[in-house]
């Protein structure tokens, strides 16, 4: 039973990694069907930006919680910029021309954005700072539970919160359901599709830094490609949660990162992925929507 | 007209080409030892390849300055295989055509194996500075090669060693990356243990290179009560696992290859990285031997030497050293001598066992000492 709780406790954690990356890639489909491929390196970037600032903070002596808070605020900011710049100049120029095109687009980007850092920064693995404090009433559970894990799964619940009430209660989230379900007559009723289109990647791209943030206190390395096998994981969970829908990518990522822990913990580890997809396609069979998706109807 | 000239100039070539080799039978038979040297010197596996040539040029003119071997110079025969088997069956008929009773080489393991049946029929002894496929010298197949490198298995066999002799421990967890690196060496572990009749292998497991979380792997080694990990892999996962067992407050021993054993492990890894076993090749940084040829080749070519140049000139060494010890050519009398002496080479004093390994070359088990790999006597 102690076994089974700890599984349990590995893929809710595991989950909500993905959970929190897959965010990222629904609310960008959602709003103009574009499969971001550069979010996995958005994620990679604010890792980068926040190991950057917790070195410069460490090295001038702070410590604890003030380094972890301003370090995720600075790559916050510095993703958010990388997101935004990212839609401007490859996806917004190609807005008109077919679906395909933006899609090699990001694609380009992701490898672009790949060999920047790669360049810019190192080709190996750099270590990243534990920048969560030790917590001492979590001392004891420590054999299942560390403070990063339970921090990334608080952080994922209260994101997805936040997001669900914001899309439904705020302006801007009014306007972002308008622009997703008809950009044209979102734009006769007087929204400013662009700018929703552009607020939608800076919120997605403030998210997958903070995952970035968390994610590699949490593994304690970092290069380069991180961003890669994480994306793809992540849009694997927005999938099977049913693309575009909010709570569809937490439960996506949960069942994902569930599959995964129970299929390694109870059969073996070789074939963690193998289950992991047949999965997916399974779920892709029955529900070609995913889990929480409602199939669109074409529009003629 | 024409017909007649194409005849004449044909005929004139058979003339040329068989008085050639008439010139270079009467010119070499008696006054030199030809060495060949086979293995891949172009494309894109050359880099493996070209630094066993330059040691054995370096070698062979140490000696030929010194007078030669039994008053005879030696000719190096250098022929490329370019790593490909099928390429280097027509690298052996050469070489063997040419009258090469000696051979460095061949580089890749593939390419080594399928040559060697042809040197075995011509009784040609071969040695190698880098095929490490540990079937030929333990099939027995081959009487007649010999390698100054550990084979594959050698690592897997030091861990289990270690593991069971000097840890002591029961019950072993073997885990590995899924990567033919890997996987051969956790392969190697398990049978090495279950052969060992002194411990059992309690897990094994392939992991997802690059996952983001091995918690549940982890807790199954915990579950597994395993008291020592193997890992066949490289660094990146083996610093996540480590990791994660220490947070999990497993005391568990790990034990891994010399993927791990890279210093980046010990900086990713950090204080977790704390008492880490990890097989590496013997540092032969300190051997006034190796110093010496690391010397010479930066002043004569002005860079590093790539790989196996160290095991190259140890090769070279070794069977010069065994013609001069045998007195003679002859396979059977250089067979045993290779065998018989102990020669001081940049890698140590190494001869050979009776499958053809070199002893005293091979692997060492290193452990993490406050934030660096310490060799384990």
């Amino acid at each position: 039973m102690e076994y089974f709780l700890e599984l349990l406790l590995g893929g809710l954690t595991r989950g909500s990694i993905y959970a929190l990356i897959a965010l990222g890639y629904t609310m960008v489909y959602g709003i103009i069907e574009l499969i971001n491929f550069a979010h996995g390196e958005i994620y990679m970037i604010g890792a980068f930006t926040a190991l950057i600032i917790a070195s410069v903070l460490t090295f001038h002596g702070f410590t604890g919680f003030s380094v972890l808070i301003l370090a995720s605020v600075v790559a916050v900011i510095y993703s958010a910029a990388y997101g935004y710049t990212v839609e401007k100049i490859a996806y917004k120029p190609l807005r008109q021309a077919p679906r395909l095109s933006p899609l090699i687009s990001a694609i380009g980007m992701s490898i672009f954005l790949q060999n920047y850092v790669l360049i810019a920064q190192t080709s190996d693995f750099l270590p990243f700072p534990n920048l969560i404090p030790e917590l001492p009433f979590l001392e004891e559970y420590s054999h299942i539970m560390g403070p990063a894990q339970l921090l990334i799964v608080i952080t994922t619940a209260v994101v997805t919160i936040i997001l669900t009430l914001f899309i439904k209660f705020t302006k801007t989230g009014k306007a972002m359901r308008a622009t997703a379900q008809d950009r044209n007559m979102a734009m006769l009723m007087g929204v400013n599709v662009n700018k929703i289109i552009s607020n939608t990647f800076i919120i997605g791209s403030a998210l997958a830094a903070i995952g970035g943030v968390l994610i590699a206190s949490h593994i304690g390395r970092i290069n380069f490609y991180i961003g890669f096998i994480a994306g793809i994981k992540a849009f694997t969970a927005a999938v099977l949660g049913g693309i575009g829908s909010i709570p569809g990518a937490v439960l996506g990522g949960l069942v994902l990162g569930w599959t995964e822990s129970f299929a390694t913990g109870y059969v073996s580890s070789d074939y963690e992925d193998v289950f992991a997809f047949l999965l997916l396609v399974l779920i892709l069979i029955f529900r070609p929507a995913g889990l929480l998706g409602r199939s669109a109807i074409q529009k003629v | 007209m024409k017909k007649f000239d194409s005849r004449k100039v044909f005929g004139l070539c058979l003339i040329v080409l068989f008085s050639g080799f008439l010139f270079a039978g009467i010119g070499f038979a008696s006054e030199t030892i030809k060495l060949g040297v086979a293995g891949a010197h172009s494309g894109d596996l050359a880099s493996y390849g070209l630094p066993t040539v330059k040691a054995a040029e370096f070698v062979v003119k140490e000696i030929n300055a010194k007078g030669g071997v039994l008053g005879k110079q030696i000719e190096l025969v250098v022929e490329d295989d370019v790593c490909k088997p099928e390429v280097a069956t027509n690298t052996a008929t050469k070489l063997v055509s040419q009258g090469v009773k000696f051979v460095i080489g061949h580089i890749c393991s593939g390419a080594t194996k399928s040559a060697l049946g042809i040197y075995k029929d011509a009784k040609v002894i071969v040695i190698s500075p880098s095929a490490t496929n540990p079937e030929l010298t333990q099939s027995g197949a081959y009487p007649n090669f010999y390698r100054t490198i550990a084979s594959d298995d050698a690592q897997a066999r030091l861990e289990v060693d270690f593991a069971v002799n000097k840890l002591k421990v029961k019950k072993i967890a073997v885990l590995h990356d899924k990567g033919d690196y890997g996987k051969g060496l956790a392969e190697y572990a398990k049978k090495f243990i279950d052969s060992s009749n002194k411990a059992s292998v309690v897990l094994f497991e392939g992991i997802t290179p690059g996952a983001v979380d091995y918690s549940a792997v982890v807790q199954k080694i915990k579950r597994s009560g395993a008291e020592a990990v193997i890992y066949g892999g490289y660094h990146p996962e083996a610093s996540s696992i480590v990791a994660q067992m220490r947070k999990k407050k497993m005391k568990t021993y790990f034990i891994s290859d010399d993927g791990v054993k890279d210093i980046t492990f010990i900086k990713v890894a950090g204080k977790y990285a704390e008492g880490v076993y990890a097989t590496g090749p013997k540092d032969t940084s300190k051997n006034p031997l190796a110093i010496a040829a690391n010397e010479l080749h930066k002043k004569t070519h002005g860079s590093d030497p790539g790989a196996f140049f160290l095991n190259g000139y140890a090769a070279s060494q070794a069977v010069l050293n065994a013609i001069q010890k045998a007195g003679s050519t002859d396979y059977n009398a250089v067979s045993n001598a290779l065998k018989a002496h102990f020669v001081e080479t940049p890698l140590g004093k190494i001869k050979f066992d009776k499958k053809g390994d070199a002893i005293g070359v091979g692997f060492s088990i290193y452990q993490v000492q406050k934030g660096a790999y310490v060799e384990i006597k």
